[in-house]
């Protein structure tokens, strides 16, 4: 039991330590930021303020501390979607396409399915969102299988597409009448309504599910063994009698699914999909696996600090006039720290214990070589 | 809209190619392909002066975009301080001439981050590439958010080939294409010819070739691996860097959040395209980003008889999906030029694997 | 061999110690070559010979000693430091880079320049085949290095020395990957280098071509200097028992056979590579149970493709394998291990294992789906440790603990995991592909134990082994695989060495005095094709 927990904070520590390096440099960039924001004034205290808004934000009330749960919500699946493809083996960068694909699903079935109890509504919404997303990453998964064709460059290039696709087929085709905005119809029942008079609403409880499958879908099943020992030596699994093709297809759908599942959340908690719908959950997501070490608990504790951030966010611009965006750059320092964790290893000659995959996988594979299997 | 088959599809597909081979000859539309395959030509030759060493980058996006931003704030800044007459060659003032060096800077400093870590730390590549593209976004839009710009440097102008060449029959078009473009853009056929030659004829080419391929063999013939590679990391850096300065500075004369729209991406694609050779990853980024001028052409000259009404049949149903067709085809064509061409394209056989020095085998 | 007379000695190395944790690789070892010598420097695998040209070479440097050339001290700090100094290696594994030129490839590092920033070639391409015509061949500089035969790239490292102008020059088994007709060619090579006045450090540990070749031979054992010879004084068993330090142990007993039907059938079959040549031309033969069929031949014969279509890695394009009397064409791996078909692959660590995941999963990697580590598609955890606690003691798998990552383990003991993973089932038929690879002399013992067992047991087994020694000491018969074709099979223990020797490398024929393709230019003398044999 130490040992287990004792592995447990090893495998934190790093994690841990790269938060707290890079939100010193961020308040560097905060103090900056007065200086050059429209006050034009030197505060060495401002980042203090900045982060005391940002806690009070995301902890300080019980709405606060439900907006964090709100916020984590999609970060878990989209964590999901990215973590598991790295036990893979996969970047799976297209988060963003399978979000919206899954969005736009979950709206377009929502609208067909308004009339029809909540019990019923929701759930088919969902899993559209979710079948939606799986074929987003159905699409890389089988060109990388069969072709080769690194999904880093091909989901990046879909998310785009999909992008583009769905705009232009909101604006054009399914277009609601009588909005001032193109925005498809009311998807009445399907609706994520907020529980009592808090921004809670049911799809938390379908992200939180998720998390204990994921975790005994990669270490107790047959099948999370081969996606990891795809994920690790592809060559020695199809010798041993894998087939890591349908793995690669298998996985990226899954990441899809994950994923779509979080865009369906997001609209239904808005009540239909917007032709211009911006978010960074996709991304984000990047963020939560890395953070997360790809492990589904990991990803649910990076969710929520991601969470945290993004809703503690809006008040610490109010507050200290410290644009949102400088989440984004702590993320990116963030992961920063993170890539270089290996030096603060060597130097530490820190261990995790335990089955020693929890390290992040090397995922680099040239662009040309050909899945066999 | 009916949907037609058989031979009223083909007589459309041919009245297509047609109205593409008189769009080309007629040159007007040339030169804006050559301006939208810059900056994927640069950043493909970042990305071949990367993985010839052995590095993967995929970071080719974010380089750009933070250099782009620089470029935009150095020149403005400049152009505040120092106000200047364009002058009658490119427009050149000292604002954007400081841009420029500027963004070359900012794309080696980026560099230097993504060469660090994928070099002497030996974390993942693609990692080390996403990383620098999310902090690359965040920064820039963070710092978007905060000094808003009030004013722009302006742009280069584009050069004004003479008469005499343009009007040249059958052949015009190529100089219209390659001159009447500004100073970056007519840079990039230089650049491209200079490293195609440097990288297959010069010693220092020959030693990048090695060490993409086979690193423990250049080491013990004495050559310093890690220094190489760092290097051209470096040097790939100042052509992304000359790609972000491209965009805010010679395109368009503002900043927009994520400008770059995947563009690094497309630049790999074109890389890949051509077998990782300059001149090749120079075509690919031209047939790409052509794409994406046939719908200027076909909004600037329209084409006639069916052709035309069919397109503007859709145009009318579907104002935005068809907006968005053109938008996406260079998306679309590299995905199928990936799928289609990767399992014959052979890369550099070290691509991606950090180099480490055994002390004693 | 050349008649050397007495100038001073050109290299010296003198009380070279190199600790690494755990090993002392070099200790205090001593070593002279004279100019225009051909030195031989024997040992075990393992013994320090590498180490210690690795110190020459400027590729690890010594805690204590010193290097002196031509009488002068040195230091040197790297290898390029070695180069300017006048030495050059040819590696074990060649150091040349597959698709730029030989040109390319010997330019590199030493590059001749029109300018300061371009090639001459046109400079290199002529100096190289100047100094390919004074050692006795003729070399293209244009053709692509993975264009050539194993013979002809080894020469192309030789010129990389060459041409950088190296006197001493340290040959490490540069007859590993060659076949006995090769051998004879490069050791006229050799003669000719050392007539010229350049010195030539010899690794190896065949002991009849140090016999043949070599002027003085050092023998290291442990690490240490056990003797120095020269041929006339001394003769095989001699130089065997300073190797090893005592009298040379017999090979496993293997007992007789008993073979009953065939369980593995190849008829016919053809087989193309990646690039898509055929190169298994109508391969027919058959392993019955009980018996070990080895598979002898010189490695790119096609023995991988043909390894890799029994065991479904790779389609056929003609002909059939059958196991246990089912047609097993189109068959996916999976599906003919259930049917019986064991396989050890080639490459331990890149084909046979996951290194990061604990061995108790690698013990599983092939059964993991099924009962009793699986139920459904719900993993059994505690059946699979129990199995792997048993397995680990029954094997002799050395490891604290059955959980920890197989990359840990030595590389006998990996080999004993896959080993254990295989034998452990009950087998119609196995595929052993380089099995004893790299391993050291009580794994090698411990695997060939193994092997035997499972004969006895009634597999029929399939040998592929690029070892001669291992193909003798196991086969009950003994096939040679040349150019894509089985063009021999006689009985194992009656076999001679010689005679298999020849055939892997001319295909049965005679060769009288026509040099098989990839070699060009005036044969100094009749190929020499008396191998001397004998154990090592």
């Amino acid at each position: 039991m130490m040992a287990r927990l004792r592995s447990y904070a090893g495998f934190m520590v790093v994690p841990a330590l790269s938060i707290l390096l890079a939100l010193l440099v961020a308040s560097v960039l905060i103090i900056a930021s007065g200086l050059i924001g429209e006050e034009k004034r030197l505060n060495l205290l401002l980042p203090l303020v900045a982060y005391r808004s940002l806690l009070v934000g995301a902890f300080g009330s019980f709405k606060g501390i439900a907006n964090m749960i709100v916020a984590a919500t999609p970060l878990m699946l989209t964590g999901l979607a990215v973590g598991v493809g790295l036990k893979a083996g996969l970047f799976n960068i297209g988060a963003t396409g399978q979000v919206l694909l899954g969005g736009f699903a979950a709206a377009l079935i929502g609208t067909q399915v308004a009339g029809a109890p909540i019990w019923i509504a929701l759930p088919v919404a969902m899993l559209g969102g979710m079948l939606a997303g799986a074929l987003a990453g159905f699409i890389p998964g089988f060109l990388k299988a069969f072709t080769g064709a690194h999904e880093v460059v091909t989901t990046i290039m879909l998310n785009a597409l999909v992008q583009l696709t769905v705009s232009g087929l909101v604006n054009d085709v399914f277009r609601a009448p009588g909005f001032s905005f193109a925005r498809t119809a009311p998807v009445g029942n399907a609706e994520l309504t907020g529980v009592g008079n808090t921004t809670l609403h049911l799809g938390v409880l379908f992200a939180l599910v998720c998390i204990p499958i994921s975790y005994w879908l990669l270490w107790r099943t047959t099948v999370g063994f081969e996606i990891r020992a795809v994920g690790s030596n592809p060559t020695a699994a199809r010798y041993a009698g894998m087939n890591p093709r349908r793995m690669i297809i298998f996985t990226m759908s899954l990441c899809g699914a994950f994923a779509g599942l979080g865009g369906a959340v997001e609209i239904l908690r808005l009540g239909y999909y917007p032709a211009v719908f911006g978010t960074s959950i996709g991304f984000d997501g990047i963020t939560v696996a890395l953070l997360g070490r790809s492990n589904p608990v990991g990803i649910l504790l990076a969710a929520l600090l991601l969470g945290a951030m993004r809703a503690g966010a809006p008040l610490m611009q109010i507050q200290a006039r410290v644009p949102v965006e400088i989440i984004d750059v702590i993320q990116g320092v963030i992961l920063i720290f993170l890539a270089a964790e290996v030096v603060v290893r060597q130097i530490f000659r820190l261990r995790s214990a335990g089955t020693g995959t929890g390290e992040l996988q090397t995922i680099t594979r040239s662009y040309g070589e050909k899945v066999v299997g | 809209m009916d949907v037609l088959f058989d031979i009223p599809i083909l007589g459309l597909l041919l009245q297509f190619l047609s109205y593409l081979v008189q769009v080309i000859v007629s040159g007007h539309i040339t030169p804006i392909i050559l301006g939208l395959a810059t900056p994927i030509a640069l950043g493909a030759l970042c990305g071949v002066l990367n993985e010839r060493s052995g590095v993967v980058n995929i970071g080719i996006e974010g380089m750009m975009l933070f250099s782009a931003y620089v470029a935009f704030m150095v020149a403005l800044f400049v152009h505040q301080a120092f106000p200047a007459e364009p002058s009658p060659l490119f427009g050149v003032t000292p604002a954007l001439v400081l841009g420029v060096i500027a963004a070359i800077a900012a794309g080696v400093l980026i560099s230097l981050l993504h060469a660090w870590l994928s070099i002497s730390v030996r974390a993942d590549q693609i990692i080390s590439g996403t990383i620098i593209n999310i902090t690359a976004l965040g920064l820039t839009s963070y710092l978007n958010r905060l000094i808003k710009p009030f004013d722009s440097a302006g742009t280069f102008q584009s050069f004004r080939p003479p008469a005499g060449l343009v009007n040249l029959p059958g052949i015009g078009w190529l100089f219209e294409m390659f001159t009447a473009v500004g100073p970056i853009a007519m840079s990039v056929i230089v650049l491209v010819l200079i490293t195609q030659i440097m990288l297959f004829r010069s010693r220092w080419g020959l030693r990048t070739r090695a060490v993409g391929e086979h690193p423990k063999a250049a080491d013990t013939v004495g050559i310093n691996v890690i220094r190489l590679r760092y290097r051209n990391v470096l040097i790939g850096g100042m052509f992304a860097g000359l790609a972000g300065a491209y965009l805010t500075l010679e395109a368009t004369g503002s900043f927009q959040n994520n400008m770059t729209a995947g563009r690094g991406f497309i630049a790999l694609a074109a890389m890949i395209f051509g077998r990782w050779a300059p001149v090749g990853a120079f075509a690919g980024a031209l047939l790409f980003m052509g794409s994406q001028a046939i719908g200027v052409a076909i909004r600037l000259a329209p084409p006639s008889g069916n052709l035309g009404t069919f397109l503007a049949g859709i145009q009318q149903a579907y104002p935005s999906i068809y907006n968005n067709f053109f938008t996406g085809l260079p998306y679309l064509l590299t995905i199928i030029v990936l799928a289609g061409v990767v399992g014959r394209s052979i890369a550099p056989a070290a691509d991606g694997q950090p180099y480490e020095k055994e002390s004693a085998t | 061999m050349s008649v050397a007379p007495s100038p001073p000695a050109r290299l010296q190395m003198r009380g070279i110690t190199k600790r690494f944790p755990g090993v002392v690789a070099n200790n205090h070892i001593d070593l002279d070559v004279k100019a225009g010598e051909i030195h031989a420097l024997l040992g075990e695998n393992g013994a320090g010979k590498t180490t210690l040209m690795n110190v020459l070479f400027g590729l690890a440097h010594p805690d204590e000693g010193e290097i002196l050339i031509d009488g002068n001290p040195v230091q040197i700090a790297d290898p390029a430091d070695a180069i300017a100094r006048g030495i050059g290696m040819v590696h074990q594994h060649f150091m040349l880079i597959p698709v730029l030129t030989v040109a390319e490839n010997i330019l590199l590092g030493a590059e001749t320049m029109a300018n300061p920033i371009f090639l001459d070639r046109n400079e290199a391409r002529r100096r190289i085949i100047e100094l390919g015509k004074r050692f006795g061949f003729e070399i293209d500089p244009d053709a692509r290095v993975e264009t050539l035969s194993v013979g002809w790239q080894q020469r192309v490292e030789i010129l990389k020395a060459l041409y950088r102008q190296a006197r001493i020059l340290v040959l490490d088994e540069p007859t590993a990957v060659l076949t006995p007709q090769e051998t004879v060619e490069v050791f006229a090579v050799f003669r000719r280098l050392a007539a010229e006045g350049h010195s030539l450090i010899f690794i190896s540990h065949k002991l009849y071509e140090v016999l043949e070749i070599a002027d003085r031979i050092t023998v290291i054992r442990r690490g240490e200097v056990v003797g120095t010879r020269q041929p006339a004084q001394t003769n095989e068993d001699d130089l065997a028992e300073l190797m090893v330090g005592r009298q040379v142990k017999l090979a496993v007993d293997r007992g007789k056979s008993h073979p009953a039907e065939p369980v593995l059938t190849v008829e016919n079959l053809r087989v193309k590579s990646d690039r898509g040549q055929e190169v298994v031309r109508g391969v027919n033969f058959n392993v019955r149970a009980g018996e070990i069929l080895g598979i002898a031949g010189v490695a790119g014969n096609g023995q991988d493709e043909l390894v890799e279509a029994i065991t479904g890695l790779r389609r056929s394009t003609g002909g059939a394998v059958h196991l246990a009397g089912e047609n097993i064409a189109g068959w996916p791996v999976r599906q003919r291990r259930e049917h019986g078909l064991g396989y050890v692959p080639g490459d331990r660590q890149k084909y046979g294992l996951v290194l990061g995941f604990p061995i108790s999963d690698n013990l599983v990697l092939t059964q993991y789906y099924s009962s009793p580590f699986a139920r459904g598609i719900q993993r059994e955890d505690a059946a699979i440790e129990q199995w792997a606690r048993k397995t680990i003691e029954e094997f002799d798998i050395r490891t604290p603990s059955w959980s920890v990552p197989a990359g840990t383990l030595s590389g006998g003991n990996q080999q004993k995991v896959i080993v254990a993973r295989e034998f452990s089932r009950d087998l119609k038929a196995l595929v052993l592909d380089q099995p004893t690879r790299g391993l050291d002399v009580g794994s090698i013992e411990f695997i060939h134990k193994q092997a035997i067992r499972k004969r006895d047991a009634g597999t029929g087994i399939l040998l592929v082994s690029a070892e001669l020694d291992e193909i003798l000491e196991l086969s009950d018969r003994i096939a040679v695989m040349y150019r894509g074709e089985i063009v021999a099979l006689v009985d194992g223990p009656t076999a001679n060495k010689e005679e298999i020797g020849l055939i892997m490398a001319t295909g049965g024929r005679a060769p009288a005095k026509e040099l098989p393709t990839g070699t060009s230019g005036p044969a100094a003398e009749p190929p020499d094709t008396s191998v001397r044999g004998g154990t090592s």
